[in-house]
């Protein structure tokens, strides 16, 4: 067991990685979107330059994500990606789009009509993937994916499209707006007005964020039930209260203008909720038929699969660091382009 | 048509639209390392505005073939979860690897295009050459993966149920050594034959223009070193398929009778229920000597394989025909570029140039020739011998959405992408009136 294990903690690390970089990067996208007031233009140029160099590299956890499912677990692999293909699929439109708006907009010829075209590509894409996101991660605690002699039984609609799943579709977004929103206050650093804007919006989606919880939790309860009744085990009322610390101090930070410690703070609920999604899933990949165990593939690979991702973080963090060190060490925002607001 | 036929479509579109990106990422770096590390040498500013004009270009290309790489590692499980639950555990592992080294890619093209102000000029330059390297080394795990396809080992199956799994060995089995350095060759020779074409273009306009001369320099040499190479390469895959995929190796070369002292087959129709190759030039003895250096050798012919083992051989035969014709041409222009330039110096003769532009696509085109060949030249299989195509397909059914869904993204972002780089090329050329102040924009923001 404890080779898969330690697979399956590797998912949930780089899961969690993801939501934290790549995750804000769609948060500043709805941002982008919602931008709004005097400083709109401005807002979407802190956007763009707290992004731009880092959000490639944050999205390559996802790849990570699949490439260790696929190598380490190819039968959960293979039943996630026929009973979630619609959404999966509507999932890869949206990274698409959201990457090549992105790029477009940075990097093709400055004009108002068009970027603002690419503006919104860029926006929309970044409110319903995550959307999707959620709802396929709803989906695998569902319990409603079933499995019958390794194929699935419960056809193309099943747990994506009931009322749990959508409660975490909605749930991710906010989650990513609120970790875009804190990290911003950060990024804008020496401009007031700019991080105020930020803040408001930070406290605003953080305040969502409290109901769509509570909706989904109540909601796990009919729909996803052996998740909620894992939620009774000994570590779960501990998880909640660090959960809640965090959320009630990451807003409490922003209130008080502590712009560090909220991002500190915001980082920390992000983590707790999804290593409690994690632990509330184990020992399940698809609730309630796949295991981590019975769909691992024969231990020499899954042994030569942990060496290669433990070499994997040797070459990784280094250089993960060395791009945060360059980029977040001092927060100098460009110029103020001026002329085309 | 059937959910098969889409779900073949759809991945045939997804792999023929990356491959392009991929191709140019892996190119590109090693051009702009080549162009930053003139500059650290030579001090001369133009080499720094090159590769920071490179950069802009390569943003773009590089942010579509990360996009469009997330489709295709999604796709194996969307459109192939059969495939995947057998493969996964004995050729994931070079996908792994190819995680990491994206990511590496990812991290420090990331620092290469926003740091040009925040790091050291030689740290800088160590990036974009860990860029190139790293781009590199993630083509060559992917294809690793192609090949075990092509030469599937590393594994045991026991009542159909895999039992035992080498993953080194299905990494580096029969075909990774050949298929990774003809794929890699094919970028680096691709992307200097289509950035010479653009900056040949402005040099028909301009001819003392130092920045497209120094630019097409670059480009040209890399291109111009790679292709003799090249052909070598593709000698040595050729006959390691003659040897390992008897039917592919027939489909291509338009091969219906097996027999001694066969003659090559170039063109023409082939023709299935006549078995033979209508209206094709023949080479006597010729197929027979490129594939085992001997004029009189045996070469099997696709009557020796069932009826229902067959891949499509017109696609197939005109793919390879086309790749290998699109080789000796740029072989050929190589051959004229190294003659002028040995001569005169950097070859601006306006003949050549006109030459190049017009062949610059050929290294893309016999990239997309060369997928079509190894992969429909696989068919009916999806790993060689083991597991057929049609097996290997989702159950799910309405597959033409996606297929029309994807078809259509990758034509709007194709029809943008030209526009964009157009745009990019014209407006920010740096002789264009008005536009100087604009021109070294990768710094800007940055």
């Amino acid at each position: 067991m404890a080779v898969e294990l330690t697979l399956g903690a590797a998912i949930l690390v780089a899961l969690v990685l993801y939501a934290l970089s790549g995750g804000a990067d769609y948060g500043g996208g709805m941002w982008d979107l919602l931008a709004l007031g005097p400083r709109a233009q401005r807002q979407r140029e802190a956007i763009e330059h707290a992004i731009g160099p880092i959000w490639e590299a944050n999205h390559v956890w996802l790849i990570l994500v699949i490439v260790v499912l696929f190598t380490g677990f190819p039968t959960a692999f293979a039943v996630i990606m026929t009973a979630l293909h619609i959404p999966m699929t509507a999932i890869l439109v949206g990274i698409v789009l959201r990457g090549s708006a992105f790029v477009f907009r940075r990097y093709d010829v400055r004009d108002d009509a068009v970027h603002r075209r690419w503006s919104t590509l860029f926006g929309a894409a970044s409110f319903f993937t995550p959307f999707l996101l959620g709802l396929c991660l709803g989906a695998l605690a569902s319990g409603e994916i079933r499995v019958a002699g390794g194929r699935v039984s419960s056809g193309f609609l099943a747990g994506w499209t009931g009322p749990f799943a959508v409660a975490c579709g909605l749930f991710a977004q906010g989650l990513f707006a609120f970790l875009a929103a804190t990290y911003l206050t950060v990024d804008t650093e020496g401009e007031p007005d700019l991080q105020e804007d930020f803040r408001k919006r930070a406290l605003a989606s953080g305040l969502f964020l409290a109901p769509v919880a509570a909706l989904t939790f109540l909601l796990a309860r009919p729909w996803a039930p052996q998740i909620f009744a894992r939620l009774t085990s000994w570590w779960a009322p501990l998880l909640l209260a660090v959960t809640s610390v965090c959320a009630v101090g990451a807003l409490a930070a922003l209130w008080a203008r502590r712009f560090q410690w909220a991002r500190v703070a915001a980082v920390g609920q992000v983590t707790c909720i999804l290593v409690g999604w994690g632990l509330a899933q184990y020992p399940h990949v698809v609730a309630p038929d796949l295991t981590l165990t019975n769909t691992a593939t024969v231990p020499s690979t899954l042994y030569a699969l942990r060496s290669a991702l433990a070499v994997g973080a040797v070459v990784l963090f280094p250089a993960f660091s060395y791009l945060l060190y360059v980029f977040k060490r001092r927060q100098t925002l460009p110029p103020k382009r001026g002329a085309s607001v | 048509m059937t959910d098969f036929f889409f779900a073949r479509s759809q991945m045939a579109l997804s792999l023929a639209f990356h491959i392009v990106f991929a191709a140019i990422g892996i190119g590109m770096p090693l051009l702009m390392a080549i162009a930053e590390g003139l500059y650290l040498r030579r001090g001369e500013a133009i080499y720094l505005d090159l590769a920071k004009r490179w950069a802009r270009g390569t943003a773009i290309l590089f942010a579509v073939g990360a996009v469009s790489g997330t489709v295709l590692s999604f796709e194996l499980g969307l459109l192939w979860p059969r495939f995947m639950e057998y493969a996964g555990g004995i050729i994931g592992m070079p996908f792994s690897l190819e995680g990491f080294a994206f990511f590496t890619e990812a991290i420090f093209l990331g620092i290469y295009l926003y740091g040009w102000d925040r790091t050291p000029p030689l740290m800088h330059w160590i990036s974009g050459i860990i860029v190139a390297g790293s781009g590199m080394l993630s083509g060559v795990f992917v294809v690793t993966v192609n090949a075990w396809m092509n030469a599937p080992t590393g594994f045991e199956v026991t009542d159909g149920r895999v039992t035992s799994i080498d993953p080194i060995a299905a990494m580096l089995n029969p075909a990774s050594l050949q298929q990774a350095i003809h794929m890699t060759l094919a970028a680096y020779v691709a992307t200097g034959f289509i950035v010479a074409a653009v900056h040949a273009f402005f040099l028909l306009r301009d001819r003392r223009n130092v920045f497209h001369r120094r630019a097409f320099g670059i480009a040209l040499a890399v291109a111009a070193v790679g292709i003799p190479f090249q052909i070598v390469s593709g000698d040595m895959i050729a006959r390691m398929v003659a040897e390992r995929q008897p039917a592919k190796f027939a489909a291509m070369e338009g091969h219906y009778r097996t027999q001694r002292g066969a003659p090559l087959t170039i063109g023409g129709l082939p023709d299935d229920a006549a078995m033979t190759t209508r209206y094709a030039l023949r080479i006597p003895r010729g197929l027979s000597l490129l594939a085992h250096g001997d004029p009189t050798a045996p070469v099997r012919g696709l009557e020796d394989i069932p009826r229902d083992e067959w891949p499509n051989t017109r696609i197939v035969h005109w793919a390879f025909d086309l790749m290998v014709g699109a080789g000796f041409a740029m072989l050929g222009l190589a051959a004229w570029g190294a003659w002028l330039w040995w001569r005169r110096g950097l070859p601006d003769d306006p003949r050549f140039l006109r030459a190049l532009v017009v062949a610059g696509p050929l290294g893309l085109i016999a990239i997309e020739a060369g997928w079509f060949v190894t992969e429909v030249g696989r068919q009916p299989w999806i790993i060689y011998g083991v597991m057929r195509t049609a097996d290997a397909v989702t159950p799910m059914s309405g597959l033409v959405v996606p297929f029309v869904t994807f078809t259509a993204v990758y034509v709007f972002l194709s029809v943008i992408l030209v526009y964009v780089l157009r745009r990019q090329f014209l407006e920010t050329h740096p002789n264009a009136p008005g536009r100087s102040g604009a021109a070294p924009g990768a710094s800007r923001g940055g």
